[in-house]
């Protein structure tokens, strides 16, 4: 396992996340109420990007640097858990204005209340497991 | 090279997500950062009281490892490349925010109101930061992602169930900034 290769990827990702302020609340806030195109423009474009990467990577099939194939598992069929899950993650993500790649990125930042959301956010996937099999799928 | 310092563009900065995915899909991975989260509970020994859980977190340790990168990548970001940074967001969502309560708005990258020193000894900021933490992540788990591994991996491959929680992303958002904040803030 190339644990640098991993850590750059990751140093990367943090920084685009804490310059491009997706992980400021303030650019949520503003997001949720319109005022701005500069969310919606990070995730089109990286929508845009990606959908065009993935497709040649599936037309040319490209290899990863393991050497087999790279390929995409479909997500499992369903409804109600994403837009339920969706909803109840939306919630979250408005009020503390963090998904979780900016909550670390806000912790390296030094933002240490961040730390309150990380163990609430760990808590909630705890509880998440442990009710599962009375919520629908 | 200044441009750096500012805020970086939506059109460079949505790219380089996307550049994210790709290098982690050559590396044989995917771009999915909640997985984590999941990863976190069963290091703490979650897996010896729920199947959830049981797992070789061994086989997930490269996705610790981006996380690990994304605390450094914050540092970096903050220490390096950055000069008291604050959003340039619009007067209007400024003066909204001072109104509710959030006189930051506008002079800080977080509100100091939620995310200052004093959060630690308020009682009310604990628990909107750790259950709005809680909502994150088990709304994260029961839609199988978040907006790395939906709105990103999954839209980029045009998957239908990613496109259901992104929108149940924006409906939880709405309902929270709109209907639940006047209650919570004022």
């Amino acid at each position: 396992m190339k644990k640098i290769l991993f850590l750059l990827i990751g140093t990367f990702f943090g920084i685009v996340m804490f310059k491009s302020e997706a992980a400021s609340w303030f650019r949520i806030y503003e997001m949720f109420h319109f005022k701005s195109f500069h969310m919606y423009g990070i995730i089109s474009s990286a929508i845009a990007t990606g959908v065009v990467i993935v497709q040649i990577i599936k037309r040319l099939e490209l290899k990863h640097i393991e050497g087999s194939s790279i390929t995409f598992v479909p997500k499992d069929k369903g409804f109600i858990r994403y837009l339920l899950g969706g909803i109840v993650f939306g919630l979250g993500w408005a009020l503390v204005g963090a998904c979780p790649g900016p909550m670390f990125t806000l912790l390296g930042a030094g933002f240490f209340p961040i730390l309150i959301v990380i163990a609430g956010a760990i808590g909630g996937t705890w509880a998440y497991g442990l009710i599962k099999a009375k919520l629908p799928h | 090279m200044n441009w750096i310092y500012n805020t970086w563009p939506w059109y460079v900065s949505g790219p380089l997500i996307a550049a994210t995915m790709a290098a982690l899909l050559f590396s044989g991975k995917n771009f999915g950062i909640s997985s984590n989260l999941r990863t976190m509970c069963t290091v703490l020994g979650a897996g010896k009281s729920c199947d959830f859980f049981n797992f070789d977190w061994r086989s997930q340790r490269w996705n610790l490892f981006v996380v690990t990168g994304a605390i450094i990548g914050g540092f970096i970001a903050m220490h390096f490349l950055s000069n008291n940074p604050v959003p340039n967001i619009s007067p209007t969502v400024i003066a909204q925010l001072k109104q509710q309560g959030f006189k930051s708005a506008g002079s800080s990258y977080l509100p100091a109101e939620l995310f200052g020193n004093g959060a630690f000894s308020s009682v009310k900021t604990i628990a909107l930061l750790l259950g709005g933490g809680f909502l994150v992540g088990f709304g994260a788990r029961y839609a199988g992602g978040c907006t790395s591994g939906h709105a990103i991996s999954g839209l980029s491959n045009l998957q239908l169930p990613s496109l259901i929680a992104v929108i149940g992303f924006f409906i939880g958002g709405l309902i929270m900034i709109h209907l639940l904040f006047p209650l919570l803030f004022h």
